[in-house]
């Protein structure tokens, strides 16, 4: 490249800056839910209509209504999940994991009907028998936008970077 | 009594020894007394779809490719290149119409012979030139692919014996040919591959292991009778095979109503199969199965979906499980969608049930280094019955009974149980029949 003609390689950001740090406080705030085991005041954050998503790792782009997913849980299935967490019958959860969440990278743009579209990264760290999973992906999220910069999950869906759940053998927590 | 099995017909009692889930000793001739000596799941035909596709796999230990050559005929090969060993295939999966070892460049056909190497001349005109190493046999029934290291191992439709119908009870529910979905459940445990083996057709453990899943269906459905388990019968298929099989009671005990729709194409569905298959066969279809052939290929189908898993030992303490989906691409879309979510419920690494299958199994593991001051397992329920079910314990004895043979040569004779009857020994109506084996 010849003197004088450098540009800026900073690239042009393709989100909302107002409406991604508004995102950024929801989801530090759902993280610190989630690191604390509130899972029934994390579970208030879904509508009626929201669903838990986790794709497959070998079809990240897959589609919940033709492929096999991870998870796909409906508003039932994520509260029948979160009430037994928080009993002992989820064996491979009592007693209860330590986590901690790293989210990153929070990038947000409206739709023209007002919902929201977010990615950011994620790393999620499971301790537990002194063996320590890490969980690396990007969440993929639909939010539902509230009164004063709060917001819902219509999709909260979390992919993997894994190639398999291997050697971590499962999703226990919410990821 | 092996050092492994103690198999006490008097008592009775059934017990395995600890020592055969923890020692690098049994786990290296197990490479090469079972798994170098069995027919091993690979694949499923439906995997591949166009010429040229191709899947990695590593099975028993081997890393291998699972392919269709450019005519279509399923071929599998030793993923390492003959001239050296780099890896032709880098990828999981892909569709390639040559094999390329990006080391020094030999390439080969999908059919597994030599078409090019760089600088050929500076090989002498006799020079034997190699193509790819395949497994000893290739074969496979009903679309499923298993291999076989040993160039001398009985057929594969003989090495199935019994199993075969129950794999025929699984085919069977798709006009157009059962297909294994996309996406794969690839998981771990840090356990012996045993003991997922054992846990794949238990049916005592359901009730503690899993109350949180049957909550949820409780939950779903307003009732639920935990009898229907005792519904069910466990059977000896023949060289260490084995299913638990449950009637079509079964079925009220998993996943969510169908709606009235999805309802509604299922019966239709059924109907046209009675028409096919008679209602005798059709009987037997709608209720469950938990079948594993020996020695590490599980297939269940609690109607609402079907699980393909393989088990693949990596050490003493840890295995690595795939899971596929199986299911009728032949149905509609509100009756998949209701499949889907009902298998998920249930099944893999994210579901309900599973994650708590392996932490039960972990924590076997764990406590195994023990194994000096408790050093056995037991296996006896249902040793005393008449009619054994899915929740005794016969269909582990009977595997345990193969791997002690191989491992040991202790030959020990099955049990004597009350013949099977009523939904457990339905055939499919004699025109299917043909229809079937044409």
């Amino acid at each position: 490249m010849m003197a004088g003609t450098e540009q800026s390689v900073t690239p042009r950001p393709v989100y909302d800056e107002r409406l991604s740090r508004a995102v950024e406080r929801f989801l530090y705030a759902e993280a610190d839910l989630l690191d604390r085991w509130q899972l029934h005041e994390w579970l208030e954050l879904f509508p009626a209509a929201g669903r838990y998503l986790v794709p497959a790792t070998d079809k990240p782009d897959g589609e919940p209504d033709r492929d096999l997913f991870l998870i796909q849980d409906d508003r039932f299935l994520l509260e029948q999940r979160v009430d037994s967490l928080l009993k002992r019958s989820a064996h491979a959860e009592y007693p209860h994991s330590r986590t901690r969440r790293l989210v990153t990278n929070i990038a947000a743009q409206a739709r023209p009907g007002g919902e929201v579209d977010v990615t950011a990264n994620f790393a999620v760290f499971r301790i537990r028998n002194a063996t320590t999973d890490t969980y690396v992906g990007q969440y993929r999220h639909v939010l539902e936008p509230g009164p004063d910069e709060t917001f819902r999950f219509l999709i909260r869906k979390a992919v993997l970077d894994l190639d398999a759940l291997r050697p971590l053998g499962k999703i226990s927590i919410i990821l | 009594m092996s050092e492994y099995v103690d198999d006490d017909r008097e008592m009775p009692r059934f017990r395995v020894s600890r020592k055969a889930m923890v020692d690098p000793g049994v786990f290296a001739r197990e490479r090469e007394q079972i798994f170098d000596h069995s027919w091993l799941y690979i694949g499923h035909e439906t995997e591949l779809r166009k010429p040229n596709d191709f899947r990695t796999r590593t099975v028993g230990g081997r890393p291998l490719i699972f392919a269709r050559d450019a005519k279509g005929q399923i071929r599998v090969w030793v993923n390492s290149c003959p001239h050296r060993g780099a890896m032709l295939c880098r990828e999981p999966q892909g569709n390639a119409r040559f094999l390329t070892c990006f080391y020094h460049g030999w390439s080969f056909s999908s059919a597994g012979d030599l078409v090019s190497m760089p600088d050929d001349a500076s090989y002498g005109e006799n020079f034997a030139r190699p193509g790819l190493a395949a497994p000893a046999k290739v074969d496979s029934y009903r679309g499923f692919v298993f291999i076989s290291f040993d160039p001398g191992i009985t057929g594969l439709r003989s090495y199935l014996a019994g199993a075969a119908e129950y794999i025929d009870l699984v085919a069977d529910q798709s006009e157009v040919g059962m297909q294994v979905l996309d996406g794969t459940h690839e998981y771990s445990a840090r356990t012996n591959w045993k003991l997922l083996v054992e846990n794949s057709y238990d049916g005592y453990h359901a009730a503690s292991t899993h109350q949180r899943y049957f909550q949820m269906v409780m939950a779903a459905r307003g009732q639920l009778d935990p009898r229907a388990l005792l519904d069910s019968r466990a059977i000896d298929l023949g060289n260490g095979h084995a299913v638990a099989a449950g009637a079509a009671s079964t079925s009220s005990l998993f996943g969510r109503p169908l709606s009235e729709a999805g309802l509604a194409e299922r019966t239709a569905r059924f109907e046209r199969m009675r028409r096919t298959y008679g209602d005798a066969w059709v009987d037997r279809i709608e209720g469950a199965r938990n079948l594993v052939i020996f020695p590490n290929f599980v297939l269940i189908d609690l109607v609402m979906g079907v699980v393909i898993r393989r088990i693949e030992p990596v050490s003493p303490g840890y295995l690595e499980v795939s899971g596929w989906h199986l299911a009728p691409p032949d149905e509609g879309e509100e009756l998949h969608r209701q499949r889907l979510d009902n298998f998920l419920t249930f099944w893999g690494p994210g579901g309900l049930a599973t994650p708590d299958d392996v932490e039960a199994l972990e924590t076997c593991q764990r406590s195994y280094a023990a194994a000096s001051e408790l050093p056995w397992s037991d296996i006896s329920r249902g040793m005393n019955k008449p009619a054994p079910s899915a929740s005794d314990e016969l269909q582990m004895r009977i595997w345990w009974r193969r791997w002690n043979e191989l491992m040991t040569g202790e030959k020990s004779p099955p049990e004597d149980h009350a013949p099977l009857g009523g939904v457990f020994v339905g055939k499919r109506a004699s025109e299917a029949d043909q229809h079937a084996t044409t």
